[in-house]
């Protein structure tokens, strides 16, 4: 239990501090580093937790391909970052008092909810939702049965947003020649290739 | 000692705290606000997934598995429009992004 308790504070110091350095480095490429150390860390949180699945699908998703592409994405852009830091004093005595005052009520509301109710009932965290199963098996059960057409929902999302994110980054340069598939699969030999007779020393016109 | 509930909604209340406070802060960067919505997402899907734990129940780390889905979708698409902007304005300031306005 007190290796558990070391892990959960190790892993939690790491996520929030990270996170912390995500919204104040200076260089937004150190963000998004420090954002994936975030996510590795709350990853390690969730298998603390026994949710494995999840875990997997955070490293996975979010590291493997949201966080990359961030990185990308800033990387690729040629932005004064300094300029747009401008303000980030100014905001930030106000920004810090909100930011404690809601910590400290969510906090708050988290130890009432946690210590009443329902959640008391259960001391000891189960992510197979009481049935002995793996954690992806349970998952699976679940979702593929009643939740079924909420997975084929989240599936037409992510075509949906795909789409978009191709429709919207797409541009056709100007004086590039492209490809007629029809074109070519209607060419036959006798459009494609022309006897010419030649008279010696002269070239072909056209 | 043992760790509840408590701890992990504690968490997650201070990395949403962390988020909103980004927000607050990198008023003009949009990137780096578009990070912030990312770990207040993440806080959520701690919650969902400290509930469901603690509650017996696995419908939660399936609602969290669809809050995943959003914010991959989000992500994507957010990141076309800047990059889009990008290309139109050669840069990404927030108070720029004032063009739709009637």
């Amino acid at each position: 239990m007190a290796l558990q308790a070391i892990a959960f504070y190790l892993l939690a110091a790491v996520t929030l501090l990270s996170g912390l350095a995500v919204v104040s480095a200076r260089n937004p490429v150190h963000s998004v580093l420090w954002l994936i150390l975030s996510f590795f860390s709350a990853a390690g949180l969730f298998v603390l937790l026994g949710a494995e699945f999840l875990a997997m699908l955070l490293v996975v998703v979010y590291v493997g391909a949201v966080a990359v592409l961030f990185l990308f994405v800033v990387m690729m852009l040629d932005v004064d970052f300094a300029a747009l830091r401008q303000g980030f004093h100014r905001y930030m005595p106000l920004g810090g008092l909100i930011a404690v005052g809601l910590a400290v009520e969510m906090v708050v509301v988290a130890g009432a909810v946690a210590s009443r109710g329902a959640a008391k009932a259960n001391e000891l965290p189960d992510a197979s939702g009481g049935a002995g199963l793996p954690n992806a098996e349970a998952i699976g059960r679940v979702l593929y049965t009643d939740y079924i057409y909420f997975f084929q929902a989240a599936g037409m999302v992510l075509l949906v947003a795909m789409i978009g994110a191709i429709v919207l980054t797409l541009r056709h340069k100007p004086g590039v020649r492209r490809q007629v598939i029809a074109d070519q699969v209607a060419r036959t030999p006798k459009t494609g290739m022309r006897v010419v007779t030649l008279k010696p020393g002269e070239g072909i016109d056209g | 000692m043992i760790i509840g509930l408590a701890h992990y909604l504690a968490v997650a209340a201070i990395l949403f705290t962390i988020g909103v406070f980004g927000i607050f802060v990198n008023r003009k960067n949009i990137i780096v606000i578009l990070m912030s919505i990312e770990l207040i997402l993440l806080a959520v899907n701690i919650n969902l997934v400290a509930f469901s734990v603690y509650l017996h129940n696995v419908v939660g780390q399936i609602f969290a598995m669809f809050v995943l889905t959003v914010a991959a979708a989000e992500a994507a698409v957010g990141l076309a429009i800047l990059v889009t902007f990008f290309r139109n304005r050669g840069d990404i300031s927030v108070d720029d992004a004032s063009m739709m306005k009637g």
